[in-house]
């Protein structure tokens, strides 16, 4: 199959991946990368377990064809703690407030819910709401996980 | 108030970690050196004969390792009534049938050559609603049972039929009597985690099984079954979970899909995965168990229940799995939710060409409940009382002895009634709202256990090491539940030392001791038991210990004083303080006698002790322990009668609904859950429960649906399939009710299930309060209350 040289910035790293030209950017991040929390939970970009941040927005990995990375500043649950392992308050906040149950939806959820606290610092329960609106959990019932997001967007005031 | 460091308080997840993280490892992330990827083809219809299977051109395609198809493979019959077989060689009974599967270098390449596999079909009659399949002209499903023998008709060898009391006496009894009509669908558990498990066999055929059931040594028994017919008899089977994605029921059986791993790797002798996607989850996953129930009851002039006569007829679809024994659990309920003298129960399982049915959270329960508790609301208005008075006028009591014979110790039932009452202003609001509605609904589920297999037991292992660190081998799962926390804060209170001391292991069959599985909500319960009972021993080897180094310790030390210091006078002590291993206690890591906790000199780290005893000269030892706990509770017998369970859950559910009746839309303005806990262990890991089971309970009741047309599911994908998001916002307000459990540990009951069971119930009851009309089928759509409301007129 057809091949396709990517280079973009992955957790602040610059990388180059050669892929065939079909991957979509997760089975890149999972498979070329080995970075597996992102994961496909339905692969039509339906459930949000597989949400990056790309260039400050959170996309669906699943359906975004890694040669649109390209250039691009690719940031995913593994690179948002500290290099010594301190963790980002919205995991911290997660883990605090029982956002977690599973975990299959978690990566995709903080990384939403980062693409939101890094836009607005002070966002109302609803923006909060939105930012995951495509991120399905089936365990929380979100209470949880809404004020986790609360609990951490008070934390990096 | 007691004095626990841990126990029942809210400890946050941080063993979990690595679910924040990404590092978490779960079915999909798991790769083995030289793995395969298995891909299945399903049937095209939902009934036929297969004439031929064309697999040449598959097996050209570059990277298949294997294409199997039911020529292929023994023609061993498996499923709870040996109704299928792996691969279905000469017939189909549904869409989901599995006809033959590939085994490829990708997982690409393994579909591209499923796609390529050439089916032949002759289409047969099929039915597809359980009436039709029980008259005596519908095709019949299967034409011969698991012996070979011809079958007349499509029911199932299952007569669930309970009888308690004297019906006919309960119908004398009566001023007032009702009869509905009810029914439920076919949900989905919607893990967010798809189905998967990884099949690897040693050079001696030994099978080690990467999966993520909730049953691991359940797994092994059906397996060895298996192996039994297939010339593997006697060989060595492991289960092995990577972290679970979600369970909610699915995890319960050994699906097809696990059998036909491990017949690629048999063939391939290479690992083989199997990872369904989203849409197979929908179309290849059994879900829950829909039931259509018509339910009498009576009651007397001051309102007390004299009768309740259910009958249920459940589709079961074309083969069997736990859907066909739901009606076990439907019992309880049907027997002992609220006290009614007697009771009549019979299902009937019927086989259809439809998907057949599993487990899911409450496993028969929230079908029942919805039956009962419509039908206590229609009985109260008949009756002319207050729907929460008629509740609480037949509630259960601690002392009860159901007509089931379940023993009901603590019991919260009346608190939680009044709760949602109060908090949801009951008196002031019920029926005055024009548009604008309140109802409640109850439940009682197992919360001790569930005795459905001959030991209800669980077995776990602890193991403390020279720092102070303590292995514990869990063999329960963690499906998500929170029990790595709960456990973890078991085992630092009853041995004495922190959280952050204890590291678990679960779900590894070579090393776990037997357990009857993480189902039922029975894993706080079972294994806070047994953590209690294996740290009580442990923690008796470290006080022998203490009793036996102690006083070395202590005299070492004033001995390295005194080289430092010539002035130092050893003190005079009582070294019969220390004497005996009952005078002492571990907390907090440190050990010390009971009578005087702050010695100045008896007050020393386990620590120390651990490493004189474990490594000091002389006879060293080591701290393991191990208990299997498994309360003395019965199986049910030939009359389905039984206590199973050591404890009982009860719970109210009352929700405030809106209902646009231009749109009939309904909304949630509030969701009061009441719940017997016995005790929170751990209140936010506890929230979390009740949170995420009144919202799939919501679901339940309101918008989830799978929609099957003549045996086909119409919406394989979360895009048509209504779960709720982050965007439907329900006000939920928890109430944890504490009647302390005398036989929890520390006083815990089980709580992973209740918080679904009543909430669609409440919900529709709340519905008829608002708008005057009932619907008793659920999901409740917009179109059904739009239809009931023009047909009110």
């Amino acid at each position: 199959m057809k091949k396709v040289s990517v280079s973009f910035t992955l957790n602040g790293d610059p990388v180059t991946a050669e892929v065939p030209v079909t991957w979509s950017l997760l089975k890149t991040l999972r498979e070329y990368f080995e970075l597996t929390g992102a994961k496909e939970g339905c692969g039509v970009g339906e459930c949000g377990a597989c949400t990056v941040i790309v260039d400050g927005d959170a996309v669906n990995a699943c359906l975004y064809p890694v040669f649109e990375a390209e250039g691009k500043s690719v940031m995913t649950i593994e690179g948002i703690a500290g290099e010594d392992g301190t963790l980002h308050p919205i995991q911290t906040a997660f883990l605090e407030n029982n956002g977690v149950q599973c975990g299959y939806c978690t990566s995709g959820m903080i990384m939403s819910a980062k693409a939101l606290l890094d836009q607005n610092q002070g966002p109302m329960e609803d923006e909060i709401r939105t930012s995951i609106a495509g991120n399905f959990c089936r365990c929380t019932g979100y209470v949880q996980i809404v004020e986790a997001i609360e609990m951490a967007a008070r934390e990096m005031e | 108030m007691s004095d626990h460091l841990f126990v029942g308080k809210s400890i946050p997840r941080t063993i979990e970690a690595d679910k924040v993280t990404g590092k978490a490892v779960y079915i999909d992330d798991m790769k083995r050196p030289g793995m395969l990827y298995g891909k299945i083809l399903y049937s095209k219809y939902a009934h036929a004969t297969i004439k031929s299977i064309d697999t040449s051109k598959a097996k050209k395609l570059t990277g298949v390792r294997a294409i199997l198809t039911g020529q292929d493979i023994p023609d061993v019959r498996v499923g709870f009534l040996r109704d299928q077989t792996v691969l279905k060689k000469d017939t189909v009974r549904q869409f989901r049938d599995e006809v033959a599967a590939v085994a490829a270098v990708t997982p690409e390449i393994a579909a591209e050559a499923r796609d390529l596999i050439e089916v032949e079909y002759e289409e047969l009659p099929a039915v597809f609603d359980p009436f039709e399949a029980m008259k005596e002209e519908a095709p019949l499903v299967h034409e011969v049972d698991a012996r070979g023998r011809p079958v007349k008709n499509n029911i199932l060898p299952l007569p669930w039929k309970f009888e308690a009391g004297d019906i006919e006496q309960g119908r004398k009894d009566s001023a007032y009597i009702t009869t509905d009509n009810v029914s439920t669908t076919w949900v989905n558990q919607c893990c967010m985690g798809t189905s998967g498990c990884v099949a690897e066999f040693d050079n001696s055929n030994n099978l080690t099984l990467y999966n993520q059931t909730n049953v691991i040594f359940g797994h092994i028994g059906r397996i060895t079954e298996y192996f039994s017919q297939i010339g593997l008899k006697g060989k060595k089977i492991r289960v092995v979970n990577a972290i679970v994605g979600g369970s909610f029921g699915t995890k319960l059986d050994t699906d097809i899909y696990e059998f036909i791993s491990i017949q690629l790797a048999l063939k391939t002798r290479k690992p083989v995965k199997i990872l369904f996607d989203r849409e197979e989850e929908f179309r290849a996953l059994p879900p829950r168990q829909p039931a259509v129930f018509t339910i009498e009851q009576g009651c007397d002039k001051e309102g007390r229940l004299t009768f309740r006569k259910c009958e249920a007829i459940l589709d079961n679809g074309a083969y069997t799995s736990w859907g066909a024994t739901t009606p076990s659990v439907m019992i309880m309920p049907m027997s002992s939710l609220y006290r009614v003298p007697n009771v009549l129960y019979k299902a009937t399982c019927v086989y259809t060409n439809n998907i057949y049915c599993q487990a899911m959270r409450g496993y028969g329960n929230p079908q029942a409940t919805f039956a009962v508790e419509t039908s206590m609301d229609t009985l109260a208005e008949k009756a002319g009382i207050d729907p929460a008075e008629f509740r609480m006028i037949n509630r259960n009591r601690s002392g009860d002895e159901t007509p089931m014979r379940l023993k009901i110790t603590s019991c919260g039932f009346e608190e939680c009634i009044n709760s949602v009452k109060e908090k949801l202003n009951w008196d002031e609001k019920k029926g005055k709202q024009k548009g604008r509605g309140l109802g409640m609904a109850s439940l009682i589920h197992v919360a001790g256990g569930a005795r459905v297999t001959r030991s209800d037991g669980h077995g776990m292992m602890v193991k403390v090491d020279e720092y102070g660190h303590v292995d514990v081998i869990e063999s329960g799962t963690d499906q998500g539940q929170g029990s790595p926390t709960v456990i973890t804060q078991i085992v630092a209170e009853s041995l004495g030392v922190r959280p952050e001391d204890v590291f678990l292991t679960f779900g590894d069959t070579a090393l776990a001791l037997w357990d009857a599985g993480t189902h039922a909500s029975r894993h706080t319960f079972m294994a806070g038991n047994a953590a209690v009972r294996a740290c009580a021993k442990a923690k008796h080897q470290i006080l022998d210990m203490a009793v036996e180094h102690m006083p070395k310790i202590i005299k070492g030390g004033f001995k390295r004083k005194k080289r430092k210091d010539p002035d130092f006078v050893e003190p005079e002590l009582d070294y019969g303080l220390i004497a005996d291993p009952e005078n002492l206690d571990i907390r907090d890591r440190m050990v010390f006698p009971k009578k005087d906790p702050d010695h100045p000199y008896f007050r020393i780290p386990v620590s120390q002790v651990l490493r004189q005893g474990l490594l000091g000269s002389g006879e060293s030892k080591v701290v393991v322990a191990e208990a299997f706990y498994d309360p003395p509770t019965e199986m049910l017998d030939r009359e389905l009668k039984g206590n199973l369970s050591k404890t009982y859950a009860f719970g109210t559910t009352g929700v405030e609904v809106e209902v646009d009746e231009q749109t009939g839309e309904v909304k949630i303005l509030n969701l009061v859950a009441a719940h017997d806990v016995g005790k929170a262990m751990n209140p936010t890991l506890l929230l979390g429960q009740i949170y995420g089971a009144a919202y799939t309970g919501v679901g339940y009741g309101l918008t989830e649906e799978i929609k099957v047309v003549n045996g086909k599911v119409m919406n394989p994908g979360f895009r048509d399939y209504q779960m709720l998001t982050a965007m439907d916002v329900v006000p939920i307000e928890p109430v944890i009710v504490e009647p302390v459990d005398e036989d929890g540990p520390y006083g815990a009951k089980g709580v992973g299930e209740p918080g679904l069971v009543p909430t669609a119930p409440a919900i529709a009851n709340a519905i008829y309060d608002a708008i005057g009309v009932r619907i008793r089928d659920l999901p409740i759509t917009p179109e059904k209350v739009l239809a009931a409301l023009k047909e009110k007129g």
